[in-house]
């Protein structure tokens, strides 16, 4: 048993250059591994997702549809609203939402749905619906992806009953590796934020003799807005 | 059990027929897996520092028992009373619930399936789909044996009233528990990050919302960057249960940002060895490129035939035959590499190009080595050898046997006992043979033709 | 249709490694393959110093009776133009496993790697090696036809026997829903681990009786013993023959496991009767010709 948590660490790499038959300080190897950290190369992107500027907004609908969300297109924000308040009513929610800072949703012309009573910060446990913003999308799986921090809280997107997300057209792509450089221009390279959650669908689990249920501990519907 | 693999199979089928660029993608996946394992300490030492760089720390676990006590040791450190725990086979493979149980702190599983195995004090019996061998019912039946407190004249004979049940029940524990814990299917170099995917949402209800996330993963689930896990997710979901994508992937870097509402305060990833470095050298290396999609199993008649328990491993199935002997050792586990007819399904659909019939085979060859197989078999064998390298002895004994067995048979045609092969003739009657062999007739024509 | 050899020239010579099963259990097989290669232009030699492939040794893990039996073979046939089993298993042995087996062995890896290269399953050897297009002969009925795990991936073998079948008068062909799932055989498997090998095998017999064929075909004489083992035991009735029997039109013998004579009982009466159609008919079509 290792005395230390270095005596720990120093066993197990230890183990791995002997069984590799390598010597610590390698130049060539790592000079390999700085390399692909540093370039990041793509593999094959599927051709699906390659597609021309109007299809991703077609193909990321059509998936998103397919996986069980509710996905409607918007010309504007006061769409949008309109959008968010008439869908609580359909699922029969009280005009009750928990949404962040984001300043795109803080944005819409939320007194044209004076009812709607916004609350702000984290998700508490008795919110029934949220809504964030995607930063961004990748239409080869109808995949949104969002990102922690005070503009959107990652509970937004787990502890309601139901889950808005608005994304802008302009921000859907084709694939992951797309939807990963925006997320490197925002952030930096080599880093994300604390949680990125990529979703395509609402929460659903298949263990019950392979019966697809809906709501499994994540928000039963999913209700996706695309903004442009 | 063999309807409920057939979905798998159809709906594997289905997704890899949708995604032309399934199999170009096997081959870079195999290539980035290889390159990162034999890059691994260097893949590691980069991880090691984004964690790091993130706020977060990093604890090695040189094996099982090193890595129940990091955890414990976690857990007492910030005063656990009630762990949540997403799905994570390594946590199964090191026994951590157990051990954390006997130190006083609940812990609850939140996969559903892992959360009804854990009622029922089972192992999962498929690494994807924990209780494929349980129907409603008996779920029904657990359900009402573990929630005493709700009323008794509730419906819960349809699975959405299980889930709902399940949710229930579940919400009152994420809400409430002090740690998190999860296990990770990749871990990425490039940003420090570990990457968990459910369909339920349950391991980021796990890794948001209690004070501590902690991450059990072993050391091969690295890759070095986004893109290699993008690779890999496009392989992963389709493998597993025939959809494009799980519902949720989530990329987790570390504990709360300055100015985050939520996460945790504290994140930790320990990284478990096991086993893992060993292989790196050994003739078992290739498993290392595993991601856990579950397809081997779905394919495999044994499996089919037998289910997960009957494994006796918390890894069943083809790549459970491999891994288990690694973990437990030969003696051990010496039946799982053995009860495999080698139809090679697994190794035709594991996105991975893993030879897992191959590595199955080189586990005989230590087992045959070490005198493990049962003497009957060790002699058969040895007396099959010894005639089958002397072809003049073979004929004469085989000539021999063949009319023996032929005039037994008789005018029925097949052999309803035999002494010796009882495990043949338990199930099936065994074809008489024709009663010359055919070196025999062959040679007797040739010498008529002369 | 007839493609005797190029004038003066002579077909390709092979040797053909008979396998044990075949040796042992039914040479008729053996016969078969040879009338077929035959007839596709080939010189056959059938090498007297031949017993097995090794498989057994191989997949029981014992690696050093496994290399001295590859050894053996490989001295035995490497003098011939191509070596051709009627067994997926053993000529996947060969073609797969024996480079594996001989890699480090510095004056037979190449020489396992030679053999590998032009050792075939039958099937595959007489469409893709020989060009045969058909068959003259005739089977009357419904069939259905099992691919043997390492004739499908190990060899690739897959439209083939099935090519061949199609040319066979008075057969019509039914694909088995699970065409491609293990029968449960697997050598020694089958006698160490019997209670999933029955499993198995029950799976694929149960889709055997979903075609509603009066036969089962398979190039694999394992494969074929372990189904028909159990088709003898369950009484079900069905015909089990190696594929080159059918092809050579050389079915006047017993199905593997069927009785001698007449009996009672549903399946063998009918099996009976209808293999003396054939064989009038066979008769009366002449011997299996047709090449490229």
């Amino acid at each position: 048993m290792a005395a230390t948590a270095d005596d720990a660490r120093k066993k197990i790499f230890d183990r791995i250059r002997a069984a590799l038959g390598v010597a610590s300080l390698d130049r060539v190897r790592k000079a390999a591994v700085e390399r692909r950290l540093a370039r990041h190369p793509r593999g094959t992107i599927p051709a699906r997702a390659k597609a021309s500027r109007e299809e991703p907004i077609a193909l990321f609908t059509d998936m998103l549809r397919k996986q069980g969300a509710d996905v409607l297109r918007v010309a504007s924000g006061k769409e949008a609203v309109a959008a968010i308040a008439s869908y609580l009513g359909t699922c029969n929610l009280p005009p009750r939402l928990r949404m962040g800072k984001d300043p795109l949703l803080a944005a819409l012309p939320w007194r044209e749905a004076w009812d709607i009573e916004r609350n702000f910060g984290a998700a508490e446990a008795n919110d029934r619906a949220t809504l964030s913003r995607a930063v961004t999308a990748a239409a080869e799986t109808g995949t949104l992806f969002l990102v922690s921090g005070p503009d959107n809280p990652t509970t937004l997107n787990f502890l309601p009953e139901a889950h808005s997300v608005l994304v802008a057209a302009s921000d859907i792509v084709g694939s992951y590796e797309e939807a990963f450089d925006r997320l490197r221009a925002i952030y930096g390279e080599g880093r994300l934020p604390r949680t990125l959650n990529l979703i395509s669908g609402p929460s659903r689990t298949a263990d019950i003799e392979q019966t697809i249920v809906r709501g499994a501990h994540g928000p039963r519907r999913l209700h996706v807005l695309i903004l442009g | 059990m063999l309807n409920v693999k057939r979905g798998f199979i159809d709906k594997r089928r289905a997704a890899k027929a949708k995604l032309p660029e399934f199999d170009r993608l096997r081959a870079e996946a195999r290539e980035l897996k290889d390159h990162t394992l034999s890059h691994l300490d260097l893949y590691l030492e980069a991880f090691e520092r984004k964690v790091i760089e993130s706020g977060g720390q990093v604890h090695y676990a040189p094996d099982a028992a090193e890595a129940r006590a990091i955890v414990l040791q976690l857990c007492q450190e910030a005063g656990a009373k009630l762990v949540t725990k997403g799905k994570s086979m390594v946590s199964e493979e090191i026994g951590l619930n157990a051990h954390l149980k006997a130190a006083g702190i609940e812990v609850v599983e939140t996969d559903l399936g892992e959360y009804i195995v854990q009622l029922r004090g089972e192992m999962p019996s498929h690494i994807i789909a924990p209780v494929i061998h349980l129907n409603k019912e008996t779920i029904e039946a657990d359900f009402r044996r573990a929630h005493q407190r709700l009323p008794h004249g509730r419906r819960l004979d349809q699975a959405q009233y299980l889930v709902a049940e399940a949710r229930q029940m579940l919400r009152e524990k994420f809400l409430a528990a002090d740690i998190g814990i999860t296990g990770a299917n990749l871990l990425i170099a490039e940003t420090g990050s570990a990457v968990i995917v459910t369909n339920e949402g349950n391991g980021d209800l796990t890794a948001a919302l209690p004070r501590t996330h902690i991450v059990v993963a072993s050391i091969e689930k690295l890759v070095p960057t986004l893109e290699d896990a993008a690779t890999i997710l496009r392989l992963l979901a389709r493998s597993a249960t025939g959809q494009e994508i799980t519902t949720y992937t989530t990329f987790v870097t570390g504990p709360r940002r300055e100015r985050d509402p939520d996460g945790p305060d504290a994140y930790h990833v320990v990284l478990l060895d096991n086993g893992r470095s060993e292989m790196l050298g050994n003739e078992f290396a290739d498993m290392l490129r595993c991601i856990r999609c579950g397809a081997c199993l779905n394919h495999c008649p044994v499996y089919g035939g037998i289910g997960g328990h009957a494994y006796g491993s918390v890894y069943p199935g083809p790549m459970g035959a491999v891994l288990t002997p690694q973990l437990q050792g030969i003696d051990r586990a010496r039946d799982l590499p053995n009860a495999s007819s080698f139809c090679g399904r697994c190794e035709s659909v594991c996105p991975m190009d893993i030879p897992l019939p191959n590595m199955m085979r080189a586990w005989r060859e230590r087992d045959f080595a070490r005198g493990n197989p049962p003497l009957s078999e060790r002699l058969a064998l040895k007396l099959w050898a010894y005639a089958a390298k002397r072809p003049r002895l073979y004929r004469l004994l085989a000539a021999i046997a063949v009319r023996n067995l032929a005039r037994r048979g008789g005018a029925r045609g097949s052999l309803r006992t035999l002494p010796f092969v009882t495990a043949w003739t338990g199930t099936r009657d065994l074809p008489a043979p024709q009663g010359r062999t055919f070196q025999s007739l062959y040679a007797r024509a040739q010498s008529r033709k002369r | 249709m007839n493609s005797t050899p190029v004038q003066g020239k002579p077909g390709p010579h092979v040797g053909l490694f008979v396998t044990c099963l075949v040796d042992l259990f039914r040479p008729s097989v053996g016969f078969a393959a040879i009338k077929l290669l035959e007839a596709g232009g080939a010189q056959v030699e059938v090498p007297r110093a031949q017993t097995c492939c090794g498989q057994p040794a191989y997949n029981s893990g014992d690696r050093k009776n496994a290399v001295a039996i590859a050894k053996q073979v490989i001295e035995t046939f490497e003098r011939f133009d191509y070596v051709v089993a009627p067994s997926g298993s053993c000529a996947g042995m060969l073609r797969l496993h024996y480079p594996r087996l001989l890699a480090d062995d510095p004056d037979y890896a190449e020489r396992a790697e030679a053999i590998a290269a032009k050792s075939y399953e039958l099937t595959s050897f007489l469409v893709g090696v020989l060009g045969l297009k058909e068959v003259d002969a005739t089977y009357v009925g419904t069939v259905t036809y099992h691919d043997s795990c390492s004739s499908l991936r190990e060899l690739g073998v897959k439209e083939a026997p099935r090519k061949l079948l199609l040319s066979v008068a008075g057969l019509s062909l039914v694909e088995l829903a699970e065409s491609e799932v293990c029968c449960g055989f697997g050598g020694a498997f089958a006698v160490k681990y019997p209670e999933i090998s029955t499993a198995i095998l029950d799976a694929k017999l149960h889709d055997i009786e979903g075609t509603g064929a009066k036969a089962v075909l398979s190039g694999d004489l394992g494969c074929l013993m372990q189904i028909a083992g159990r088709i003898a035991r369950e009484n079900a009735g069905i015909e089990v023959r190696h594929v080159a029997e059918v092809l050579a039109g050389m079915t006047e013998d017993p199905a593997i496991a069927a009785p001698r004579q007449k009996r009672e009982g549903n399946g063998q009466r009918q099996a009976a009767r209808l293999q003396k159609s054939s064989r009038r008919r066979a008769r009366r079509c002449g011997v299996a010709k047709g090449v490229a």
